[in-house]
């Protein structure tokens, strides 16, 4: 298989007060497997790019090619997790997986694809709430729906847009160690958007930093060579941890505005 | 439970005032107008039988009503058989919503008085005719609260089915219907209470049994008691109507 290739991505958004390129000439290359983080500023960008990969942008110029050809749209080998959990709030919890499911593997029998929603449900750990609608669920529940019904379409990418942005520390330490076991379980591309350092080192092989927008493109990368697998604890004990994580910030603090003089 | 016996208590006071401010304006200022008493008198039989037949107009209260509610059901469904899918489109579609909104705006204000002559050379019958007034004028509540239900669909859920590659059907089921129906419910209540106002309008004119009819044939007899019976009649149905699609709405909002 072939790496999925973002090709000198451009974005211009035309508003009232004029074109404004949040990014330029962004390259990078994601491999098979691979896990990638997407670390940069509150604003800088991450989003557009992650949404366009997506397919739910257009790019304003470059690309991103899959298997040699140009994405233009969504498409069910991506699946992605938003920011906030997007439910389907007419559906339970269940059917939103199940949905999900269905329109990734029309030709499975009904019976296989619930009885797959169902696994998803268990494996993160909500199978009870299976029945109940999005609003019945709390913010970390509903986000347990959400991370399920992307993994449950078992896509060759996964699209996180901060999937625990919204949560609270434990939930979001819990959320994260499932990741980490979902993707141990079953590698596949992960493409993480993330502004939380440690987040990114405990589940990222790679991590792209981007510059500051307007215009922001690819400032470094680095390889995160921590042995899998990794557990939290085990993590912040070894010496490279610390100085990836001193390289980050540095990184950061010399890009942030704030702290330029 | 105190609060709401309070709420019962006061108002019984505010419809004594009112049936006051009646008796007083019968007693001192209008002759013609029935005192409240001479209303209940004249009025008794057809609230006591309410479902007596005796000719083509002189019928019992319930019947009437009946009537007219039977109009009003086959106004508003045509109404918002029309106004739901409108308000879809229109809510869908920017093109759409601004090649049709000067039309809207120009045609909502219009009467059930104008459209019913319309509807007459139209229909060349007076109950088609009925219900198409009813119709045209009771949809733009329908039409418009829609309309902005669509709208108002947050961008997330249309992520998600971008995302997942949903049928138009699906994008339909499970989607935009969803999150639209609270809004067409609203339009719904506005459409109907609509509606209840107009079937006076088009029955006086078309001169067919039911509450609007009767009351304008009993002005024509001068048998003026009944014109406050109708009227009451009006309003107690246009209430309750009102009260049983709120009811159904908040059902709707809370699921
Ligand atoms: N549809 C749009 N029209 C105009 N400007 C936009 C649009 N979408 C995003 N932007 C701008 O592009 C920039 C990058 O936005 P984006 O959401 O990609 O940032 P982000 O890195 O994801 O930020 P955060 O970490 O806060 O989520 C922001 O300045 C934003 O205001
Ligand atoms: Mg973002």
């Amino acid at each position: 298989m072939r790496p999925l290739e973002i090709t000198s991505l451009t974005k211009t958004f035309y508003t009232p007060t004029g074109p404004q390129t949040v990014v330029r000439d962004f390259n990078t290359k994601i491999q098979p497997g691979e896990i990638v983080a997407l670390l940069g500023h509150s604003g800088c960008g991450k989003s557009t790019v992650l949404s366009i990969i997506a397919g739910l942008q257009d790019a304003t110029a470059g690309g991103v090619v899959i298997d040699g050809r140009e994405i233009d749209g969504p498409g069910l080998e991506r699946a992605m997790v938003f920011q906030s959990p997007s439910l389907l709030p007419s559906l339970t919890a269940l059917d939103n997986v199940l949905l999900a499911v269905d329109q990734a593997h029309p030709k499975n029998r009904r019976k296989q694809n619930r009885e797959r929603a169902q696994k998803y449900l268990r494996l993160v750990g909500i199978e009870e709430y299976g029945s109940q609608r999005p609003a019945e669920l709390s913010q970390g529940t509903q986000q347990r729906v959400a991370i399920a019904r992307a993994f449950a379409m078992e896509p060759r990418f996964l699209l996180l847009d901060e999937p625990f942005g919204a949560l609270d520390s434990i939930t979001r330490c819990e959320l994260q160690d499932l990741l980490v076991d979902l993707c141990a379980a079953k590698p596949r591309t992960v493409i993480l958007v993330t502004h939380d350092v440690d987040e990114a080192l405990l589940l990222s092989d790679r991590i792209i930093l981007m510059t500051d927008g307007p215009e922001a493109r690819v400032g470094r990368e680095i390889d995160v060579a921590l042995p899998r697998p990794r557990s939290r604890t085990a993590v912040m004990d070894t010496p490279a941890y610390f100085a990836m994580r001193n390289e980050i910030l540095e990184f950061l603090e010399s890009h942030s505005k704030q702290f330029q003089h | 439970m105190m609060n709401s016996l309070r709420n019962f208590a006061l108002s019984l006071v505010g419809i004594t005032l009112v049936i006051g401010l009646w008796a007083m304006a019968s007693a001192f200022w209008s002759a013609d107008l029935p005192s409240p008493m001479k209303t209940w008198e004249e009025s008794k039989l057809y609230i006591m039988q309410p479902l007596e037949k005796r000719g083509e107009m002189d019928q019992g209260i319930g019947l009437l009503a009946a009537y007219s509610l039977v109009r009003v059901a086959k106004g508003f469904l045509l109404g918002i058989l029309f106004g739901a899918p409108l308000g879809l489109l229109l809510g869908a579609s920017q093109l759409l919503s601004k090649m049709f909104d000067p039309v809207i705006q120009v045609l909502r204000p219009i009467s059930p008085l104008a459209w019913l002559p319309l509807g007459l050379v139209l229909f060349r019958q007076s109950e088609p005719a009925a219900l198409f007034t009813i119709a045209i004028c009771s949809m733009w509540p329908t039409v418009i609260n829609t309309m902005h239900g669509v709208r108002a669909i947050p961008q997330d859920y249309i992520n998600v089915a971008k995302v997942l590659r949903l049928s138009p059907w699906k994008r339909f089921t499970k989607v935009l219907l969803p999150s639209t129906l609270p809004y067409m419910f609203t339009g719904f209540r506005l459409s109907l209470g609509i509606a209840w106002l107009v079937i006076v309008a088009s029955e006086m004119l078309t001169g067919t049994p039911g509450v609007g009819g009767f009351l304008w044939q009993e002005y024509n007899s001068l048998i003026y008691s009944h014109i406050l019976l109708c009227i009451l009649t009006i309003g107690v149905v246009g209430f309750t109507l009102d009260r049983m699609m709120a009811f159904v709405e908040n059902k709707l909002r809370t699921a």
